[in-house]
C-alpha cells in the first residue's frame, strides 16, 4: 500500500517536469525529426535513399569536404594558439585585470560574434580596410588577399575559435595543482619532464576534447560565412540555406533535410568525443 | 616551491631566468593575441567613424538611427530579447527547481536534454522549423514569435547549466520545507522563496539570453524575420559604414550585458563569501 502511494505520487512528480518536456519536444523535437525524416522522404511522401544520394553527390559532397578541411584547420591553430593564450594568462594573478578581460573578452567574441565579426573583417582587411590601407602606405599590396576565400575564412573563424578554446581549457589549466609541479622537482624532475610525463598525458585528453568541440563549432557555424561572403565559399550550412531558399533543381525539396541530417551527424559525432574526454578529465579535475 | 628551491643558490638563478625567458615568451603571445582581437574592433571603430574625402566625423552614427528599417528592427530584436527572456524563466525557474527537489536523479538526464541544442546546428533546426511548422498557425510561424520560441531552445545550454548552478549553492530543501510548514503554497514558495534566493543566477540567465537573441542572424535570416542583425547584413550590401556601426552596436551592448553580469556575478560572490 505505502509502496503503490510512493510511486503515484512519484508519477506525480514525473508530471512537473510535463511543461518542459512538451516544450522541448514542440521547439527542438518536432523540428528535429522531420529533417531526419524528411531526408529519407521524396517529394511525394515515399521512402527513399535519392536525397542522400544526392547528398553525397557532386557539389555537395565538395561542401562537406571543404567544411570538413576548414574546421580541422581552424581548430586545430584555435586549440594551439588558444592553449598558448591560455598559458600565458594563467602566469598572471588570479583575480587580476588581465584574467578579468580575457574571460568576459573570450565569452563574447566565442558565442556572439557572428555579424559584427564578419563587419570587423571587411573594414580590417577588406579592400576599403584600414589596415590594407596602412600595408599600402608601407608598399606592401595585400588586395590579392580575399578575404572571402579559404585563407580569408580561417583567419576570421580563429577569431572565435581562439576564444572558445581559451574558455574551454583554462579549467584544465588551473586545474593542474602547483603541488604536482612541487612534487616531481622534488624527485629531481626537469622542467621537460614534468611536462612530459606529468602536465601533457593530464592536459592531453581536455586538449584532445576542445579540438573535437572547435571542430562542431565551426563546422555548425554559418552567420559570419554567410555575413561575410554573400553564400559564395561552399560550405555546408551555406548549401542548406541555399536549398531552403528554393535554388536547387525541382524535386529536391528534401534535399536540405538529408545535408542537415549529414551535419547532425558529424557534429553529434565531434560532441561526443569531447563528452567522453571530458568526463575523462573531470576525474583529476577537481 | 620556495622551500625547495630555497635549499641551493644554484637551480634557484637557473629557475629565475627561465622565468625571465618564460616571463618574455607569455608577454609575446598576449601582445599579438591582443593586436589581433583589437584590429578588426578599432578597424570598425575607424570604418564607422569615416565621412566624405578621408575624415573622420560622426556622421555615419548621427544617420544610423534615422536609416530605414533600422529602428523598427531594434525594437524587433529588443522585444525577441524581452519574449525570450520571460518565456525561459518561466518555462525554466520552475523545472530546474522541481528537479533539484523532487527528481534529483534525473539532473543528468535532464542536462542532457539541455545541451541538446548544441548538436542540432542552427541552419538545420531552421530547416526542420520551416518544415515542420509550414502549416502551423500564421501569428506563431508568420511572425517574430517562432524566433522568440526557438531561441529559448537555443539558449538552453546556457540557460539550464546557469540555473542548475545557482540552485546547487542554496539550501533549497530546507528552504521549500520552511516555507511549506509555514503554510505557504507551491506558488508562494517559488515566488518568494526560491525566486529571491535565485536572484543572481537568473539574472546571468536573463543576461546571457538577451544577448544571444541580440546578436542571432541564422534562424531569423532563414526563416526570412527581420531583425537587427539580419536587418546589418542587408544594409551591408549597400553600405558598408552604416552596417558596421549598426554590427558595432550589437557588440558594444552584448558586451555591456555580459560586464553587467560579470559585476553582478562578483557582488554575489563576495556576499556569499562573507556569509560563510
Amino acid at each position: 500500500m505505502a509502496d503503490l502511494t510512493s510511486r503515484n505520487r512519484r508519477r506525480l512528480d514525473l508530471l512537473g517536469l510535463l511543461p518542459f518536456l512538451a516544450y522541448v519536444a514542440v521547439f527542438l523535437g518536432v523540428p528535429t525529426v522531420s529533417v531526419v525524416v524528411g531526408a529519407f522522404q521524396d517529394d511525394a511522401g515515399g521512402w527513399t535513399l535519392s536525397n542522400l544520394g544526392a547528398a553525397a553527390g557532386d557539389p555537395y559532397l565538395h561542401a562537406f569536404v571543404v567544411s570538413t578541411e576548414i574546421s580541422a584547420l581552424t581548430a586545430a591553430i584555435g586549440a594551439v594558439v588558444g592553449l598558448a593564450i591560455a598559458f600565458a594568462v594563467s602566469a598572471s594573478p588570479p583575480g587580476g585585470v588581465l584574467r578579468q578581460v580575457v574571460s568576459t573578452a573570450s565569452g563574447v567574441l566565442a558565442y556572439f560574434a557572428g555579424v559584427p565579426l564578419a563587419f570587423a573583417f571587411i573594414a580590417a582587411i577588406g579592400s576599403q580596410g584600414l589596415v590594407t590601407k596602412w600595408l599600402g602606405a608601407l608598399g606592401l599590396d595585400i588586395s590579392g588577399f580575399s578575404l572571402f576565400g579559404f585563407a580569408g575564412i580561417t583567419l576570421v573563424y580563429l577569431y572565435f575559435q581562439i576564444p572558445l578554446m581559451v574558455l574551454v581549457i583554462f579549467p584544465a589549466l588551473e586545474g593542474l595543482r602547483p603541488q604536482w609541479r612541487e612534487a616531481a622537482s622534488n624527485l629531481g624532475a626537469s622542467r621537460w619532464q614534468y611536462w612530459w610525463l606529468v602536465g601533457g598525458p593530464l592536459l592531453l585528453p581536455p586538449f584532445l576534447g576542445a579540438l573535437m568541440l572547435l571542430f562542431a563549432n565551426a563546422f555548425a557555424a554559418y552567420a559570419t560565412a554567410a555575413a561575410l561572403t554573400n553564400g559564395i565559399i561552399p560550405l555546408v550550412p551555406i548549401q542548406i540555406a541555399a536549398v531552403m531558399s528554393g535554388n536547387v533543381a525541382v524535386g529536391q525539396e528534401n534535399l536540405g533535410n538529408a545535408l542537415g541530417l549529414g551535419m547532425i551527424l558529424v557534429v553529434a559525432l565531434a560532441l561526443a568525443g569531447y563528452a567522453w574526454m571530458q568526463r575523462r578529465t573531470s576525474r583529476w579535475l577537481r | 616551491m620556495t622551500a625547495v628551491v630555497d635549499l641551493t643558490t644554484a637551480p634557484r638563478t637557473g629557475t629565475r631566468r627561465k622565468l625571465g625567458r618564460g616571463r618574455i615568451a607569455t608577454g609575446l603571445v598576449l601582445i599579438i593575441a591582443a593586436l589581433y582581437f583589437l584590429l578588426p574592433v578599432a578597424a570598425s571603430v575607424e570604418f564607422s567613424l569615416r565621412g566624405v574625402h578621408d575624415t573622420h566625423d560622426l556622421s555615419t552614427w548621427e544617420n544610423l538611427f534615422g536609416q530605414p528599417g533600422f529602428l523598427d528592427n531594434l525594437i524587433t530584436s529588443l522585444e525577441l530579447a524581452a519574449g525570450t527572456v520571460v518565456i525561459t524563466l518561466v518555462l525554466m525557474v520552475p523545472t530546474t527547481a522541481w528537479v533539484h527537489l523532487r527528481l534529483p536523479r534525473l539532473r543528468r538526464l535532464i542536462e542532457a536534454i539541455c545541451v541538446l541544442p548544441l548538436v542540432i546546428p542552427a541552419v538545420v533546426l531552421a530547416n526542420g522549423v520551416l518544415v515542420a511548422f509550414r502549416g502551423g498557425p500564421s501569428w506563431i510561424t508568420g511572425t517574430p514569435v517562432i524566433l522568440a520560441l526557438e531561441y529559448v531552445v537555443l539558449a538552453l545550454p546556457f540557460t539550464y547549466r546557469t540555473l542548475d548552478a545557482g540552485l546547487s549553492a542554496i539550501p533549497l530543501t530546507t528552504l521549500v520545507e520552511a516555507g511549506r510548514n509555514l503554510g505557504a503554497s507551491w506558488l508562494t514558495v517559488l515566488l518568494r522563496v526560491i525566486v529571491p534566493n535565485l536572484r543572481t543566477s537568473i539574472l546571468n540567465a536573463s543576461i546571457l539570453s538577451a544577448a544571444m537573441v541580440l546578436g542571432e542572424f541564422t534562424i531569423a535570416n532563414l526563416l526570412l524575420m527581420n531583425t537587427l542583425p539580419v536587418w546589418t547584413v542587408q544594409a551591408g550590401q549597400q553600405d558598408g559604414e552604416v552596417a558596421t556601426a549598426a554590427s558595432m552596436l550589437i557588440l558594444i551592448v552584448t558586451w555591456a550585458l555580459l560586464l553587467l553580469m560579470s559585476v553582478f556575478g562578483q557582488r554575489g560572490a563576495r556576499r556569499t563569501g562573507r556569509s560563510r
